[in-house]
This record gives C-alpha cells, sequence and structure tokens, in this order.
C-alpha cells in the first residue's frame, strides 16, 4: 500500500492531491502515518509503531486502520 | 502617440473583465509580463464600459471597433484607420464571435504587416458545438452523443437515445439540464428565442469538470497544455477561482486533440472526467480562457509563446510546469471619469 508518488503532504496535516486539486487536513497522528507511507514504510510496521506510541488494543487499531485506509482510497490519495 | 520603433504595437480584444469576463486583460497581464521587451497594448472594444478601457496602466489605447454583424468591410476600414495611427505589428482576438471575421482578414492583415496566430476556418468550424460529436467520432476523442434538432417534435428522438436527464444547449450559449420532457421543452423555447436555431440536445455526461488551456503551433505541436479545476464557480457557470492539476491523462488528452486537429493559437479544451476515469471532451473554445493568466503563474506563459510564434520567433515546447497554482478573481471598482466615458462614446477612442 502506498500513498500515490505526487501527493504532497506538510508537516501540519495539509494534504494536497495535484491530479485532481482536492486538498485535505490531517490531524497529527494521520499526518505521522501519512508521512511514514510517503516513505515507503509498510502497515504492519506503522501499525507497530502506534502500538508502542499509543494506549490502544490491538482489535481497535486494525478497526480504526481499516477506516482511515478507506478514506485515503475514497479520497483517492493511495495507488491502485 | 505613435509607438516607438522598438517597442511591440499589440491589439487586444476582449477587455470586458466583468463577471462572465473576456480574456483580453488576462491575455495582456501575460504578454506585458512575458514579452521581456516594450509593449504598446492596444484595446480593440466594442462596448463603452468594457473595464479594460479604463485601466490606462493596462490598456495604453483604446479604439472601438464594428460589431461582427456589421461586416469584414466595416472592420477591416476600422482596423486600417488604427494602424495608421498605432503601426501594429499582432492583433489577438479574444471572442469566439468575432473570430471567423478575423481569420477571413488574416491574409490582408498580413500584408499590412499585422501578424495573427488563429486556427484555420476549417478547424474553427469543426471544432463547433453542432458539429463536435461527428469532430470526436472522426479523430477518436470521447465526445458525448448529440442530436441536432430544429423542432420540437425532435426531442422525442432525443428522449429514447439519452434518457433524462439531457442537456439542452443554445448554438452559441447557454446549457440547461432538463430532467423531464416540460422541462426540455421549456429549455427549447427559452434558448431558441434567444440564440435561434438549431438547438443541440446533449447526453448528460456526471463527474469532476476540468479545463484545459492548450496552444498548439499549427503543425501538430502542442507548446504548452495546463489542466485547470475549478474551485468556485459564479452563477453563470463560470471560473471564480481555479487550481491548476498535475495529470498526464489530461496531457494526453490535449495531445490527442492538438495531433487531431494541427490546432494553430490557444484554445480550451472543457474535460469531464467520468467516476471510470473517462475523460469526454464537452466544448473546444477556440481561443484563450478568461483565466489564461493562470498558464504564466504556473510557468508556461502561452500568450507570450503564442505572440512569439506570431511574429515568426523561435517557440521550443514548454517543458513542466506548478501544479497547485490557485487564481482567485477578484472585482474593484475603478474609478473613472465623465470626461473618458465622453472620450470613448463620442469618439470610439481613448
Amino acid at each position: 500500500m502506498y500513498l500515490r508518488k505526487n501527493i504532497a503532504t506538510s508537516e501540519s496535516g495539509f494534504i494536497f492531491n495535484p491530479a485532481t486539486g482536492d486538498s485535505f487536513s490531517a490531524n497529527p497522528v494521520a499526518a505521522e502515518i501519512l508521512r511514514q507511507l510517503k516513505q515507503g514504510t509498510g502497515a504492519a510496521q506503522i501499525k507497530e509503531w502506534l502500538l508502542e506510541s499509543y494506549e490502544v488494543e490491538p482489535l481497535r487499531l486494525e478497526r480504526d486502520w481499516d477506516e482511515f485506509i478507506n478514506q485515503l482510497k475514497e479520497a483517492n490519495l493511495l495507488e491502485s | 502617440m505613435k509607438t516607438p520603433d522598438n517597442w511591440l504595437s499589440i491589439a487586444v480584444t476582449g477587455l470586458n473583465a466583468i463577471d462572465s469576463p473576456g480574456p483580453g486583460i488576462a491575455v495582456i497581464r501575460a504578454l506585458r509580463e512575458g514579452l521581456n521587451r516594450k509593449v504598446r497594448i492596444i484595446g480593440l472594444s466594442y462596448e463603452t464600459l468594457e473595464p479594460g478601457i479604463y485601466m490606462h496602466d493596462v490598456v495604453d489605447k483604446t479604439y472601438q471597433i464594428p460589431y461582427p454583424a456589421a461586416g469584414t468591410t466595416a472592420l477591416m476600414n476600422r482596423l486600417q484607420y488604427i494602424h495608421e495611427k498605432e503601426n501594429l505589428q499582432l492583433i489577438i482576438p479574444n471572442f469566439d464571435a468575432e473570430l471567423p471575421q478575423f481569420i477571413k482578414l488574416a491574409p490582408t492583415l498580413k500584408a499590412m504587416g499585422i501578424a495573427t496566430f488563429l486556427p484555420s476556418a476549417e478547424q474553427f468550424e469543426a471544432r463547433d458545438k453542432v458539429n463536435l460529436y461527428q469532430f470526436g467520432q472522426k479523430h477518436q476523442l470521447l465526445v458525448p452523443r448529440d442530436k441536432i434538432i430544429h423542432t420540437i417534435a425532435d426531442l422525442q428522438s432525443c428522449e429514447e437515445a439519452f434518457g433524462y436527464p439531457l442537456v439542452v444547449k443554445g448554438k452559441f450559449y447557454d446549457a440547461v439540464v432538463a430532467y423531464t420532457l416540460e422541462q426540455a421543452q421549456k429549455a427549447f423555447y427559452k434558448i431558441s428565442a434567444k440564440w435561434g436555431l438549431p438547438i443541440i440536445v446533449q447526453e448528460f455526461i456526471t463527474g469532476t469538470e476540468i479545463n484545459i488551456a492548450v496552444l498548439g503551433d499549427g503543425t501538430g505541436r502542442m507548446i504548452s497544455a495546463i489542466p485547470m479545476r475549478k474551485l468556485y464557480i459564479t452563477d453563470k457557470g463560470k471560473a471564480w477561482s481555479g487550481i491548476t492539476l498535475e495529470d498526464d491523462t489530461l496531457i494526453q488528452v490535449a495531445q490527442s486533440f492538438t495531433d487531431a486537429t494541427q490546432w494553430k493559437g490557444g484554445c480550451e479544451l472543457e474535460i469531464m472526467r467520468t467516476a471510470k476515469n473517462e475523460l469526454y471532451i464537452m466544448e473546444i473554445n477556440p481561443r484563450f480562457p478568461a483565466w489564461i493568466y493562470l498558464t504564466a503563474a504556473a510557468g508556461q506563459n502561452q500568450p507570450a509563446a503564442l505572440a512569439r510564434m506570431a511574429l515568426g520567433e523561435d517557440q521550443p515546447v514548454y517543458e513542466g510546469y506548478e501544479a497547485g497554482k490557485i487564481f482567485v478573481r477578484y472585482s474593484w471598482d475603478h474609478i473613472t471619469d465623465i470626461n473618458e466615458f465622453h472620450q470613448i462614446s463620442g469618439k470610439g477612442e481613448l
């Protein structure tokens, strides 16, 4: 799973898709996930980092992760 | 004032920087920035309250010209008068309705030493709304199906062919999305009363509207293509804000169009991108759009490139531009004086 190559992200969580002109705002956690996805970090590694960094149950994390990824797909931000 | 010898004297139409703006002011802004030499801009106006007439830091001098209905002789006589005063080197017309006359006059203007850079009459006709579907078929470009109709009874066949909703369009302007036969009939009467017959009935394509400003050199070489998505649209459907996009598929559509037509000059492709990522060409405007300055801001100054080609100078194909460049249009109450209004309305020049 990769973020589309030309997606622009900023440290403040602003996301811009130059192919569609759409822009989004991400909260700090989402911005960090996007940063890692953009660097090519795998999903398993990111989830590991989330489990270490936040007080979250693995089951809950999986649910939230799926929802987040669906949002990225709907926003056309992931490579198909 | 006569134009100094080392200055370029360029005449531009479309000074109506109003809520449904002509492209003239944006073209001039791009020319002034992109030509790297002194330019004297001669405005050519039709109406006395076109804002550009009074914007003296943009337009150096304006002359009124006759409406297209007055015929080519009247236009030619007026251009000769203006040329004697201003020693014009280039004319950039920016209205659909005036283009046929300028295309017709181009050889005469050339003989007078005035350059133009316009599509041929055949190119102009081929992309006309009335011919657009055949145009798409001929060049394997995706264009919505349509029917050209002359009577209200013909709507029945459109209903059978396209279902609802369908789009009822005027020959020159106006489009209404009709969801029932009654709405289609109402649109037929309203639009035909205003713009005459025929009426174009087009299948409804839903998606994201994207516009591409394209500049072709007339040999199939696409000098520039900048796609833009409207971010804010006025009630007349005009972009009040827009953003440049980076998408190779859009550039490919523009390239296919340029290859197929060998388009000469500027134009605007109105594209609809469907949920399945199909790119339909909805309309082809045969001149620069009003948002053309965005091409200069994004790194490909199309009006300046057109001027260079018209003057016989070398113009390489532009490479690369900035995606995410935004224009935000604004309105401004420009103040002028009754004397200026008197000059342009009484003497036809200011």
